[in-house]
């Protein structure tokens, strides 16, 4: 089933387009990921779903158009967005950050239960609970927002660049969680990255994003094997 | 020794009044990064409400009660439609929007109920305690205000939604993307800001005088309060509130030419603590890793 | 030699437009409207000082009401004790203003944005107190101040309300071709860098303590300059007139004409004065119209929504948006 479908999708900064006509969609329990170099569009596509910017087009989740909403309504549907630069907030404790991401939720039981399965997944976390959330690494930040977006069992997670800025172990360490979490929570995932060969090895589907167009799309696989990508984004 | 004691318990009582214009006024500033100017006018307008109310109902209490949700909800209804237009708009703009606010407040206040001073009867029994160190009153204002500090306090600390308004005060963008609307966040602060400063109106009038000026000079000494503790950090506004209320009333005592120059005094605090802790004195600095 | 180029000629041209409009209008004014518009101006030249600190520099201020008091009180003093012109104090308000400014101009180098402006509340609040002391009542006259009489006219035929917003008007004018002097030189892009980009502007060898002080210092100068003509035009000052509402009303002005601009002085000391006489006349048309002061607020409140860059800032995208 289709989970997600945008067709024709044009955003908006003031008077500046940043995408002009993008077409994907992805399938439930899958991971799609948006590949493509700095300013190709890609964070303004997870910015354009979870409507913090004018767009254009066509965006349906699960059948449901979702252009006319706002951020926290969509957020509500069960869109998990892990925005760029981690969104931490920073003077909060670690759990109180796992606790916003449940907001919308209403079961304190189930929330409760959740922030163990959390722990589970990054025990640093566990570790650091009462500790303000600023005081954390770069690695930890963005394990504690991957951890925030799972609080509110998402249907559908937005991960911006999760390898950014990372030391490349914990980049690795970061992306195994993140293909357990697949496996275990079935979690759909759009995922955007400019570090395209891992991202390649996590997802099932791929789109290549050149200046706010789609040039390239289909399964990982078949992306991962055409020469121009190998050459411009895998570097071999 | 005994004066001593006396001007320091008046002062904290006082002080406590101080305390709790500080924090609506941190309230607020946390929410929006902005110092509302009319906070001490908003607290007037709705101790005169109470006063109007105490007129019909003849039970302070209940007038004060009332008029505190009264308060709550028109703080709610000015953040939504006369702050949120200029919401994005240059902080100079939004200023003169909150002395626009201060002006029509204080000047509706006089029309409605001139400027002749009212007297609102204190919410504590006369006879209450029999002391020569302080007043029922005084002693009713600082118990009374460490209460409602206190159920602010557990507010913000304990509940999800006061968890939600400091999320959505800090980073909005984070805040809206797991689902809170900020927007209501920032009036509901200002609900509750309002509702403080009812709390504080009321408390002050017995000491003060009811009339459209009564609060400026609260504001200033709230203000300064606010910012000796540190603006980021309410429990620091209300300790600097006491602490601005006791300087002051010591001041007045024992600092020759002090009973002229309160406000003098509350100046040269500010600027001082400005000085040489920008924070205030219980600000955080806050640790931000890049 | 230097050929005039075409934005020295614009202002030459602003300047005799000024002067010319100003003695026109000397014929038409009654006496009455003549000391409307000398308070007018005597608050423009104070609003131009907070132009430059708030708008091209950057550093808030919501206490020139105490520079503004300062350079009544001084003209009034020297006036009252010393028996000078009331002409002559004005440089000693301008030099006193100035030190005092400049010397406020340090602590207000720690101070950012709002805190900036909270100090200088607070200094707007405890000028009144100040004025008022015991121990500096011989010199301030205390809460009754100090009364003297209005300058003589300048020429014979004259009235004397007419000969002070002459000399007001000609005095702003003057002012306001230097302040556009000194904006369009090289210290006025320091000063606006400073604004911009504080950081950046040190790199490039800007001295920010410098400059900061130096535009507090002029800024504060400009409000005494104000102060003292507003002195002389209402021939009185007390502790009361300068209460913190002052202060208010300059930044109010300021924003209101157009805080980035150097005509919005003008018209924010005009809407200031002009504009509480019609929120008055309207109030007076009927029982059920609120008074003057509430109509005042909303009317600010509106022009924030619908007139964001102040007067002159609507004149100016009006004027653009004609062009093309």
């Amino acid at each position: 089933m289709k989970l997600l479908e945008v067709k024709g999708l044009k955003a908006f900064y003031r008077q500046t387009q940043a995408l002009y006509g993008v077409d994907f969609e992805l399938e439930e329990g899958s991971i799609t990921t948006i590949l493509g170099a700095n300013g190709a569009g890609k964070t303004t596509t997870l910015r354009s779903i979870s409507r913090m910017v004018r767009t254009e087009g066509e965006i349906k989740f699960d059948g449901q158009d979702i252009t006319g909403l706002s951020t926290e309504k969509v957020a509500a549907l069960g869109i998990a967005h892990v925005p760029e630069g981690r969104g931490t907030f920073v003077r909060q404790s670690v759990e109180e950050n796992l606790h916003l991401g449940a907001y919308t939720r209403k079961n304190k039981n189930d929330v409760a239960n959740d922030i163990d399965r959390v722990y589970a997944y990054f025990p640093r976390l566990m570790e650091r609970r009462q500790q303000q959330a600023g005081t954390l690494s770069g690695g930890e930040q963005q394990m504690l927002a991957i951890g925030r977006a799972l609080m509110l069992r998402p249907r559908l997670m937005l991960l911006d660049e999760p390898s950014f800025g990372l030391a490349p172990l914990i980049v690795q360490e970061i992306y195994e969680i993140m293909a357990r979490i697949r496996d275990q929570e079935k979690a759909s995932m759009l995922l955007v990255e400019q570090n395209a060969n891992i991202a390649l090895n996590l997802a099932d589907q791929a789109y290549l994003l050149e200046t706010g167009h789609v040039v390239m799309s289909g399964e990982s696989e078949v992306l991962r094997n055409d020469e121009n990508v190998r050459k411009v984004y895998l570097g071999y | 020794m005994d004066l001593f004691l006396q001007l320091t318990l008046a002062g904290l009582a006082i002080g406590s009044v101080y305390a709790c214009v500080a924090l609506a006024v941190v309230m607020i500033y946390q929410a929006t990064d902005h110092f509302n100017f009319a906070q001490g006018e908003m607290a007037m307008f709705s101790t005169f409400v109470a006063w109007a109310l105490y007129q019909v109902t003849g039970s302070i209490w209940l007038s004060f009660l009332i008029a505190v949700a009264l308060s709550f909800i028109a703080g709610i209804i000015i953040e939504r439609v006369i702050v949120k237009p200029v919401e994005n708009a240059p902080i100079f703009n939004q200023i003169i929007v909150f002395i626009g606010l201060l002006m029509i407040f204080n000047n509706l206040a006089g029309w409605f109920w001139e400027h002749t001073t009212k007297t609102l009867p204190s919410l504590f029994p006369k006879h209450g305690i029999d002391s020569t160190l302080i007043s029922t009153h005084n002693l009713g204002v600082i118990l009374f205000t460490l209460l409602i500090l206190g159920v602010t306090f557990c507010f913000f600390k304990f509940t999800k939604v006061g968890l939600a308004m400091r999320a959505a005060a800090a980073n909005p963008d984070s805040a809206r993307l797991v689902g809170v609307s900020v927007g209501w966040m920032l009036a509901l602060g200002w609900g509750l800001a309002s509702a403080i400063g009812a709390v504080g109106g009321v408390l002050v009038a017995p000491i003060v005088f009811l009339e459209p000026n009564m609060m400026s000079g609260v504001l200033l000494y709230g203000f300064a309060g606010a910012l000796l503790g540190g603006v980021n950090s309410p429990g620091g506004a209300v300790a600097g509130g006491l602490m601005v209320g006791v300087l002051e009333n010591w001041a007045r005592q024992y600092v020759p030419g002090g009973s002229e120059l309160g406000l003098t005094f509350a100046l040269i605090l500010i600027v001082g603590v400005l000085m040489f802790k920008p924070a205030g004195l219980f600000g955080r600095v806050i640790i931000k890793r890049v | 030699m230097n050929r005039p180029n075409p934005i020295t000629r614009k202002l030459a041209v602003s300047f005799a437009m000024l002067v010319f409009v100003g003695i026109a209008l000397m014929f038409v004014a009654s006496e009455y409207t003549a000391y409307q518009v000398t308070t007018a101006l005597a608050y423009g030249i104070a609003i131009l000082g907070l132009n430059i600190l708030t708008g091209y520099n950057g550093q808030f201020s919501i206490g020139h009401s105490a520079f503004f008091a300062a350079g009544a009180y001084v003209s009034a003093i020297l006036i009252t004790f010393a028996g000078w012109h009331p002409y002559a104090t004005l440089p000693i308000a301008a030099a006193v203003t100035f030190s005092m400014g400049f010397l406020f101009g340090f602590p207000a180098l720690r101070l950012e944005g709002l805190y900036l402006a909270l100090a200088t509340f607070a200094l707007a609040v405890a000028t009144p107190q100040i004025l008022k002391v015991d121990a500096l009542e011989h010199w301030t006259g205390g809460v009754q101040g100090l009364f003297f009489d209005k300058p003589d006219p300048i020429f014979a035929g004259l009235s004397v309300d007419h000969s002070l917003y002459l000399v007001t008007w000609l005095v702003f004018v003057v002012l306001m071709v230097g302040a556009w002097m000194l904006l369009h030189s090289r210290s006025g892009r320091a000063i606006m860098a400073i604004r911009d980009n504080p950081i950046a502007a040190s790199t490039m060898g800007i001295n920010l303590a410098l400059y900061k002080t130096t535009t507090f210092g002029i800024s504060a100068m400009l409000a005494g300059v104000g102060g003292a003509f507003f002195a002389l035009a209402n021939s009185f000052v007390s502790p009361d007139t300068f209460n913190f509402f002052i202060a208010v009303y300059l930044l109010v002005g300021s924003v209101v004409g157009g805080i980035v601009s150097i005509p919005g002085a003008l018209l924010g000391g005009l809407f200031y004065v002009f504009g509480q006489e019609y929120a008055e006349e309207f109030s007076n048309l009927s029982e059920m119209i609120p008074p003057p002061w509430v109509t005042f607020g909303v009317l600010l409140i509106l022009m924030m929504y619908f007139a964001p860059f102040g007067i002159w800032g609507a004149i100016e995208r009006g004027w653009a948006r004609l062009k093309r």
